[in-house]
């Protein structure tokens, strides 16, 4: 201890102690620091640790270099948004084969490992990365969403976001209850038999809008009172043959076996 | 059944009314009908005799659901602005803020969040309109299958026909009117009907929406027809529809002490006051309760009509539901090209032909079967659907392809909640629209026969009791138990119907007589509704049956061996039971299904 203390005020101390300061700082942030999930500030280790993850989960249909197959497309291009949001929503990796991949709610990843999955495809090419939190919180224009929901997204996913039929068994999901990043995601992605929507057709700002919007119809208000799916006169129709009809003819019969 | 007054009928009720010269009143009653001479008719109505039956109410929920929608109807026009003049939003509903939008849709979004009770109003004005539309579909139902429709009743049974046409196209200028994406949508495409019409298609739907679509007569002229044209068409006809009911007097099922000339029942007062007044109270109150429950037409979430948008699952109504899957069977190659002209038929034939057609044959039918029967004669009694297979068959058949056009114009929502393809719905359901009827058809008819044949059994044999006896012989039997008479009247009082004879096709000379090919078609008509009849149990074999076994017997084939000492007794004949009963032990020793019937050509 002695030793120490007589060379306390050596030249090198200073240089030490600055040394050790850093060190400590450094490694306090590394452990401390709120890990961001952003792909583009993937390192190379998450890109490495991504492929292992691909090479052990993707690689049977899309190939080892992600060159895709008869199964399935190739990812070149495809960027960390489709990754995040086929492997985010339980779409991928495929459940069993079909006409097109399904939601669910069994996602086959953790978010780092959908990090590191999305680093790896994001390195193969460029193309849409994940987006950036403050277009996809849903503090937009509600009304300017709604007018470009009804424009753009309706005729597949129904006036409220309730889902559709396309062709040959393929549909338009619900949007009902969908996080705004894979909202935004799917969008700049094109996901299955959906268009993609550009930052020229769509600016951030307006997707951001699109997204207020649905989460508007997620608060579930309903003024009018039970909305029997939000699916149109189909239902109504339902309901009036079945309740409707159903409570008036019990009320006839009651009536009519009534005892004048 | 058991009220006094019942059987003496409304004449007998009237014998007893003063005479009117000698109600000079006092009161206030007696004030109105010195000066309007409403004394009489109105006790006449008072006194008036329905039938007791719940399926005579399905009509009534139709009167009543109109009421309930001019009441609500009127209330609407307070507020609505039947405009397609463009305003900016700024009201409450946060969705819509800022947004361009008609006045008609802005209007019926302030009914719907600014005027107080207005979302309600509005909710009850759209599931009254349903209502309407299924009660009069479920009474069109219950007057064909039980043959009300048949002579005097015809003219009213077309009124009915053209009030339900009215109806369902009165309930679409309705939904057409707030502007809203999907009625805009359905205008469009209302648009594109008139379009295909050939040759003055372009011109006509010029002329009907004043311009290019949508333009902005439409919404006027839409409303003017919605609370004017329509409802004064629909009021007008069916006031004549309930005074011819009151005129022909109302039918009534085949029972004891009914017949062709009377009508059992109870008076309008007290009876039906009560009853009726009280039902309209239970429809306007079901109706509120899914009005308050339930939404319908949720305008605020469509948005104003943008001619560029669209949303997916854009149904009509339920009752333009037949006309819209029909659209969406029709093959496509029906568009033809001719001459530099594209000939549209595959969406002229399924919008603007099918509809036309399938009521024009439901206002036919009375004449077509009067003419087939050659029955002219005035039926106040109701046929059971059984007594009447091919009537009954007919019936189910053109419900089955309604039914199946109506299911095809929900094929997309079918695809996505199915997990199926929407073009295999489609192309199952255009094979089944040509395989379905026929086999509705058969089958409908086939189970009426085979009821017929059960009550020919239950009259001839009895009710089975249960009842297991055993003899002194070992031998086993159940206690049949003759129906009671007032039943069993009931299974035996119908016509039996027989094909039309054919008569010669040529005269005394050997020429061929004029009209000798309408009568062989009649002929063949009538012999596909009646060949195969199973008529009722006559008198005749009722007491065969029950009093003379062995004169009974003797049609029987094969005979019975009446060697053994116990057959006779295999069912009903039991000992304790008198001579005369019909299952007594010197009873005929025959099985069931050696039952056969002599007159009929046709053994089972």
């Amino acid at each position: 201890m002695n030793a120490l203390a007589a060379r306390r005020r050596h030249p090198a101390a200073i240089l030490l102690l600055l040394l050790l300061g850093l060190v400590a700082t450094g490694g306090l942030y590394s452990l401390l620091a709120p890990k961001p999930a952003q792909a583009a500030t993937a390192t190379a280790d998450d890109v490495n640790a991504g492929k292992m993850l691909f090479l052990a989960n993707c690689a049977t249909c899309h190939g080892l270099h992600a060159e895709g197959s008869k199964d399935a497309p190739s990812l070149a291009g495809v960027g960390a948004a489709a990754v995040d949001f086929q492997v985010g929503t339980g779409r991928m990796p495929l459940a069993g084969p079909g006409v097109q991949a399904a939601a669910s709610k069994k996602i086959m990843f953790t978010d780092a490992q959908i990090a590191s999955l999305a680093a790896y495809v994001a390195s193969l090419s460029p193309g849409p990365a994940i987006p950036d939190d403050q277009y996809t919180k849903g503090d937009g224009n509600i009304a300017h969403g709604n007018e470009l929901f009804k424009v753009n997204c309706a005729m597949c996913h129904n006036f409220a976001g309730s889902g559709g039929a396309l062709t040959r068994g393929k549909y338009a999901p619900s949007l009902r209850n969908v996080t705004g990043t894979h909202i935004y995601e799917a969008m700049v992605s094109g996901p299955q038999s959906m268009p993609v929507f550009n930052d020229a057709n769509l600016s951030p700002t307006d997707k951001n809008d699109i997204i207020s919007y649905l989460h508007e119809l997620d608060k579930n208000k309903n003024p009018g009172g039970m909305n029997l799916g939000n699916l149109g006169p189909v239902s109504e129709g339902m309901f009036i043959w079945v309740f409707g009809l159903g409570l008036m003819i019990g009320a006839a019969v009651w009536l009519g076996a009534k005892a004048a | 059944m058991s009220n006094a007054a019942t059987p003496k009928g409304a004449a007998g009720l009237r014998a007893k009314d003063a005479k009117p010269s000698s109600a000079k009143g006092s009161g206030l009653a007696g004030w109105v009908d010195d000066r309007t001479g409403a004394a009489k008719p109105v006790s006449y109505l008072l006194k008036k005799v329905f039938p007791d039956h719940w399926s005579f109410m399905l009509g009534e929920i139709a009167m009543f659901s109109l009421i309930i929608l001019l009441l609500t109807g009127t209330f609407l026009t307070f507020w609505f602005v039947p405009s397609a003049g463009q305003v900016i939003y700024n009201g409450s509903y946060v969705p819509l803020k800022g947004i361009a939008m008609s006045e008609a849709f802005k209007s019926t979004v302030d009914i719907s969040f600014e005027v107080r009770g207005g979302l309600i109003i509005r909710q009850i004005h759209h599931w009254a309109a349903l209502m309407f539309t299924v009660s009069i579909t479920v009474h069109m139902f219950r007057v064909f299958f039980t043959g009300a429709f048949r002579k005097p009743r015809e003219i009213n049974w077309v009124i009915g026909t053209v009030l339900s046409l009215l109806a369902i196209n009165e309930g679409f200028t309705g939904y057409s009117l707030p502007d809203d994406l999907l009625s805009g949508t359905g205008l469009r495409a209302a648009e594109g009907f008139m379009q295909s019409v050939p040759v003055v298609g372009s011109y006509l739907a010029y002329f009907v929406f004043g311009g290019a679509f949508p333009g902005e007569a439409i919404i006027p002229r839409l409303y003017t027809t919605h609370v004017l044209l329509l409802p004064a068409l629909i009021v007008g006809l069916f006031t004549a529809h309930i005074v011819l009911v009151a005129v022909h007097k109302h039918t009534q099922y085949p029972g004891p002490g009914k017949t062709n000339d009377n009508v059992v029942g109870y008076p309008m007062m007290p009876v039906y006051m009560a009853k009726a007044g009280g039902f309209f109270f239970i429809v306007f109150g079901i109706t509120t309760l899914m009005a308050a429950l339930v939404t319908i037409n949720p305008i605020w979430l469509y948005g104003p009509y943008n001619p560029s948008a669209v949303t997916a699952g854009a149904q009509p109504d339920w009752y333009m539901g037949f006309a819209d899957g029909a659209l969406r069977l029709f093959p496509g190659f029906f568009e033809f090209h001719v001459f530099g002209f594209t000939l549209s038929l595959n969406v002229f034939i399924p919008s603007l032909v099918v509809m036309p057609l399938l009521y024009g044959i439901a206002g036919a039918y009375p004449f077509i079967e009067s003419w087939v029967t050659g029955d002219k004669r005035e039926h106040h009694l109701l046929d059971r659907p059984r007594n009447a297979p091919a009537r009954t068959g007919l019936g189910v058949m053109a419900i089955s392809f309604y039914l199946i056009l109506f299911f095809a114009a929900g094929n997309d929502l079918m695809a996505i909640k199915l997990g199926l393809s929407i073009n295999d719905i489609t192309r199952a359901f255009q094979i089944l629209l040509i395989v379905v009827p026929p086999l509705a058809y058969w089958v409908t008819k086939r189970f009426c026969m085979s009821l017929q044949r059960h009550d020919r059994d239950l009259v001839l044999h009895g009710r089975e009791t249960g009842r297991i006896v055993r003899t002194a012989e070992g031998a086993f039997f159940e206690v049949h138990q003759p129906l009671p008479e007032h039943q069993r009247w009931a299974l035996v009082q119908h016509q039996s119907e027989k094909p039309l004879e054919l008569t010669a096709t040529v005269d005394a000379n050997g020429v061929r007589r004029p009209g000798a090919f309408k009568e062989r078609l009649r002929g063949k008509v009538s012999s596909f509704y009646f060949a195969d009849s199973v008529d009722p149990v006559t008198p005749a074999e009722l007491a065969a049956a029950h009093h003379d076994g062995s004169a009974h017997e003797a049609i029987e084939a094969p005979q019975e061996d009446a060697g053994q000492g116990w057959v006779g007794q295999l069912h009903g004949g039991a000992e304790e039971r008198p001579e005369t009963d019909a299952y007594a032990p010197h009873e005929h020793q025959h099985d069931h299904d050696h039952e056969v019937d002599p007159d009929s050509t046709t053994a089972r």
